[in-house]
């Protein structure tokens, strides 16, 4: 444990044999399922004839959501909600692609062909497209009887009123964050085989979890769920979230087959997965925050507008509650108020997406610090360091009944002063600033990452950029920005990252009386089995459902560590199984939890088949059990490795020879584990909650150049500081690092969904919807501290998402401060940026 | 698009297929679904993210953008037969050392376009690996690993003599 080792994963993928769904063949002949959708927003469905379709050639049946309805029931809903939701559309369609029709054929070619001549009668509605709309209107507008508003609740932590009453300084303001989506390379794929003998379905998908939705799906087929078995492959392209929503798919490729009385299957195209799959949700805040004199954040009060489609899909609405216990981020703030109100909209659903909930709440609320920080006349550094929770304040439970566990949050934002050049950087930019004069200072890039940008707007540089001969020791900017009037900007954010979900934050979502006639929900738990053969070979079964995190890599690591073994020694499965792997709800791969609580299940597991060798050692050895060491192998007494017995020698005599273990030692070499985080109890009374089970910190610094010409971005330097805990292996926590701000970068510089005011899907490819290429992600300086959480059994925190919450706010900050200006849209695409700029005055002509 | 089928003859990884197909039949799912070569990946069919790519006598070519009709004669490598049996090609080496791949699904198609560009440019710097790099999308490495694994291949080819 700790040590970067290669990736086992690594060498199957890289030769091209991978076995992603698609891949695969588990139902031979099965037949292939296109989909008919919905060109409108909003549309009547007042009916489907698929005459036409079902006698094309090689069609083997097609299914309307009318008859989907019939063998299944809507699915299920986190809180009540009169809009139902099936995976066909039944009666009207609610956002442009959902999908209307199933045509199932002998290839894909001819089932496409066929669902063109499935003929629609649509009478196209107005559609609801704004969510702060949605937030004033009635019933009959979404066509559901309660109206767009799902879910309208009211908190108050502390004395909210009272702080504000007493605040020197109150700042009140509209953030907006757009949708966007994690848009994993790999799309959906599911394989569907219904067998009427016992009346069960067996389902192929590259579903990420949680296994919450497992029972979600076997309602909505109406099926035991003994009577759905779940199988993952071995590997997933990705998923950032998205393809919980596969589950939808899960049941609609089951009732098909189930209808139709043949296998079928199907993976999502591009444009299907852009137009409905999953999306982050967008989000309107009134973020106000009180501070007196000094500086000291006394109060917030969020007043927030959750737009989370055209259905409430679980889990949702839980991208907002999330964060609830984390709603004063990294501060210590006592009095909180918060309005959430959920409401539907005709676009896509959405669910979870790489962040989930934290990029939309940390713009408001780092935004207002930087805004509060120029009102104050403080540095933003010097701001944040009034109000970061202090070292000797851990566990520290937040307004909302957060528990924080553990952290160095000063030293953490000292690191990253330090590492950026902090202090000189601000002096170029006081240089600029007062139009001082250029110094013959050449900046010198080493020539990282400087290509075209796609998307026109944003240029990425290597960090370490230096006045020739002028020797930066602390690798950051220096010597930048001397000449006259360039637009340099300095951006930080500091967030607290939960990871490992409390099962029952979402339940908030419904006050007190009501949560109190349902069962009540909590925890976040994971299993994980470990096998010793009979020659002492070692397998390992996770319910983690891995999408290229490589956590076959760190179990092997953890359990090795227990066993004294190699990681080499160590076979990792990571395909999942319903019917043969053990799990719990929570299972599954989700709110970066597998450092947290899925490395502890293997771990824990292991330690308990180590417990066991070591008995029956201990007969050989004629010592305690508690005496025996396993190391290289071998079982030998504390402080003599010389002696001993070889662990395959145990083996062989665990399988072969049972009669001869001790009385007290469990006959078989096979553990399975159960591990539960602690403190996540449900939602209680006044509505507090610990809605995660770790907390890490992140510090980010962004330095960017905004191009007075062009209003081209380009970003000069970027520091990362993380404090997740003890890293399991340093290596695949940078890969994390890099691949969850590269999310974040994104929606701050290009990724959006766009809808026209029809509705329509503007972004439904890549041609549109701009993904952030090698040549636009700028590179990251990652920095480390590790505080142990007491929390986790192995001390380690997740670290997937933080960046993607913490950068579009540093971006953001970072523009801002370059522009002087206090609002800034997101993604800070060029036309935007130049918009901003030609209000302020600020564009020069050549 | 619809028509009688033809015959496509080709070359892939040195081994001869010879098949019967409908002209429509894309060339990523020939590779894919009648071929087996599923090492190639379909990420977006409309020519954006790369993961298709395979080299057509040599050229990197996105294979959702051809019809294999169009590769009837031609010879084709995919990611398998990068590596041989034993080991794996020195630039698979190179991602792997410096994690430069996550879930894997992108990985073959730029190895293919980087097998391609660095034939043509053997010591590329770290801007024109970007540049090559920006026909792929990646969503799980943020890309920095990827060039340093380029990078890191193309320099230690170089000192090592063991190119050209
Ligand atoms: S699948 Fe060919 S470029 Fe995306
Ligand atoms: S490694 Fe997952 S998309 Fe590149």
């Amino acid at each position: 444990m700790g040590q970067s080792v290669p990736r086992v994963e690594d060498e199957a993928l890289l030769r091209g044999r991978g076995r992603f769904l698609d891949d695969l063949n588990p139902v031979p002949g099965a037949a292939q399922v296109a989909f008919v959708r919905s060109p409108f927003a909003h549309a009547r469905i007042d009916s489907v004839d698929v005459k036409a379709a079902a006698e094309a050639p090689g069609v083997m049946g097609v299914v309307t959501g009318a008859q989907l309805a019939a063998v299944c029931a809507p699915m299920g809903a986190v809180i009540p909600c009169d809009v139902p939701y099936y995976p066909l559309a039944v009666g009207s369609a609610r956002y442009a692609g959902e999908p209307v029709a199933a045509v199932a054929a002998r290839d894909r070619y001819r089932a496409e062909d066929a669902g063109e001549l499935v003929v629609v009668d649509y009478s196209p509605l107005e559609p609801l497209l704004d969510p702060l709309v949605a937030a004033g209107v009635g019933a009959a507008y979404i066509g559901a009887p309660s109206g767009a508003v799902v879910s309208d609740r009211t908190f108050n932590y502390g004395d909210p009123d009272a702080a504000f009453e007493a605040a020197d300084l109150v700042l009140q303001r509209r953030f907006r964050f757009p949708r966007w989506s994690g848009a994993p390379v790999e799309c959906a794929c599911v394989v569907a085989d219904w067998n009427p003998a016992d009346r069960s379905l067996t389902a192929w998908a590259n579903f990420q979890g949680p296994f919450t939705l497992h029972t979600v799906a076997a309602a909505a087929l109406g099926l035991p769920a003994s009577k759905l078995r779940l199988i993952t492959p071995p590997d997933s392209g990705g998923s950032f979230g998205v393809k919980a929503s596969v589950v939808s798919y899960i049941v609609a490729l089951g009732a098909v087959s189930r209808i139709l009385g043949i296998p079928v299957r199907w993976t999502e195209d591009r444009s299907e997965h852009l137009a409905s799959s999953s999306m982050a949700t967008e989000r309107i805040t009134d973020l106000t925050a009180g501070f007196s004199a000094e500086g000291r954040l006394l109060a917030l009060r969020y007043d927030t507008v959750e737009d989370v489609g055209a259905y409430l899909r679980a889990p949702e609405p839980a991208s907002l509650y999330r964060m609830h216990g984390t709603l004063t981020g990294a501060y210590r703030v006592e009095h909180l108020a918060v309005r959430n109100r959920v409401v539907l909209t005709n676009r896509c659903p959405t669910g979870l997406n790489r962040g989930f909930g934290g990029p939309q709440m940390y713009l408001p609320l780092e935004r207002t610090m930087a805004l509060a920080a120029a009102r104050l006349e403080l540095d933003p550094a010097e701001l944040a360091r009034r109000n970061l929770l202090r070292a000797d304040e851990f566990p520290h439970r937040t307004a909302s009944g957060g528990l924080y566990d553990s952290g160095d949050y000063h030293a953490c934002l000292d690191d990253a002063l330090a590492a950026i050049g902090y202090e000189q950087i601000r002096r170029e930019q006081a240089a600029a600033r007062s139009g001082g004069p250029a110094e013959n200072c050449r900046a010198v890039a080493d020539g990282r990452a400087d290509g075209g940008s796609v998307l026109g707007g944003v240029r990425g540089v290597d960090g370490v950029v230096g006045c020739e001969g002028g020797g930066s020791t602390l690798g950051g900017v220096q010597g930048v920005g001397r000449s006259n009037g360039r637009l340099l900007g300095i951006g930080l954010a500091c967030v607290v990252e939960p990871s490992v979900s409390n099962m029952g934050y979402v339940s908030l979502a419904e006050p007190p009386e009501r949560r109190r006639v349902g069962l009540p929900k909590s925890g976040n738990s994971e299993a994980a089995g470990v096998a010793m053969n009979p020659l002492g070979g070692v397998t390992v079964r996770l319910s983690t459902v891995p999408q290229g995190q490589g956590h076959r890599t760190v179990a092997a690591q953890v359990v090795a560590d227990e066993l004294g073994l190699r990681p080499d020694q160590v076979d990792v499965l990571s395909g999942f199984d319903t019917h043969s792997d053990a799990w719990t709800v929570s299972s599954g791969n989700y709110s970066s939890r597998f450092s947290g609580i899925g490395a502890a299940a293997a771990s824990e597991a292991a330690r308990r088949l180590a417990d066991r060798l070591r008995s029956i050692a201990a007969e050989h050895l004629e010592c305690a059990p508690s005496d025996v060491v396993l190391r290289d192998g071998r079982a030998s007494v504390a402080g003599h490795p010389a002696g001993g017995v070889s662990l395959r020698r145990l083996a062989g005599q665990a399988h072969w020879n049972p009669e001869s273990l001790p009385a007290d030692v469990e006959v078989g070499l096979a553990v399975t584990a159960f591990v539960s985080a602690p403190n996540l109890q449900p939602p209680n009374d006044n509505d507090e909650v610990v809605a995660a089970a770790a907390h890490g910190f992140v510090v980010d610094i962004a330095v960017v150049e905004v191009d007075p010409h062009t209003a081209e971005l380009s970003v000069l330097d970027y520091v990362t500081v993380h404090d997740a805990g003890t890293l399991l292996h340093p290596r695949l926590a940078d890969g994390q690092v890099l691949g969850s701000f590269a999310h974040g970068f994104g929606p701050a510089t290009g990724e959006r969904v766009v809808y026209d005011k029809e509705g329509t899907l503007l972004t439904g490819s890549f041609m549109d919807y701009l993904c952030p290429t090698a040549a636009e992600v700028p590179p990251l300086r990652i920095l480390h501290r590790e505080t142990p959480s007491p929390f986790t059994p192995l001390g380690a925190k997740g670290l997937g998402e933080g960046n993607t919450m913490s950068a579009p706010s540093a971006l953001a900050n970072a523009v801002c401060d370059a522009l002087g200006i206090d609002d800034i849209e997101l993604p800070m695409s060029a036309p935007g940026i130049w918009e901003a700029m030609r209000v302020k005055g600020l564009l020069r002509s050549e | 698009m619809r028509g009688d089928s033809v015959e496509v003859n080709v070359v892939v990884n040195g081994r001869v297929y010879s098949e019967v197909v409908e002209p429509r039949l894309l060339l990523s799912d020939f590779l894919r679904h009648r071929l087996g070569l599923t090492g190639t990946h379909v990420g977006c069919e409309h020519g954006v993210c790369g993961a298709c790519t395979v080299l057509l006598d040599g050229e990197a070519v996105r294979s959702c953008l051809l019809f294999a009709v169009q590769a009837d004669g031609w010879r084709i490598e995919t990611v398998e037969g990068l590596a041989d049996l034993e080991k794996l090609h020195p630039l698979q080496e190179s991602f792997r050392e410096h994690f430069a791949l996550q879930c894997g699904f992108c990985t073959a198609g730029i190895l293919m376009s980087a097998v391609d560009c660095l034939q043509k440019n053997p010591i590329p710097s770290r801007d024109e690996i970007a540049e090559l790099l920006s026909g792929h999308l990646c969503r799980c490495t943020g890309y920095l690993p990827i060039i340093d694994a380029v990078e890191a291949y193309a320099h230690g080819e170089q000192e090592t003599g063991r190119r050209q």
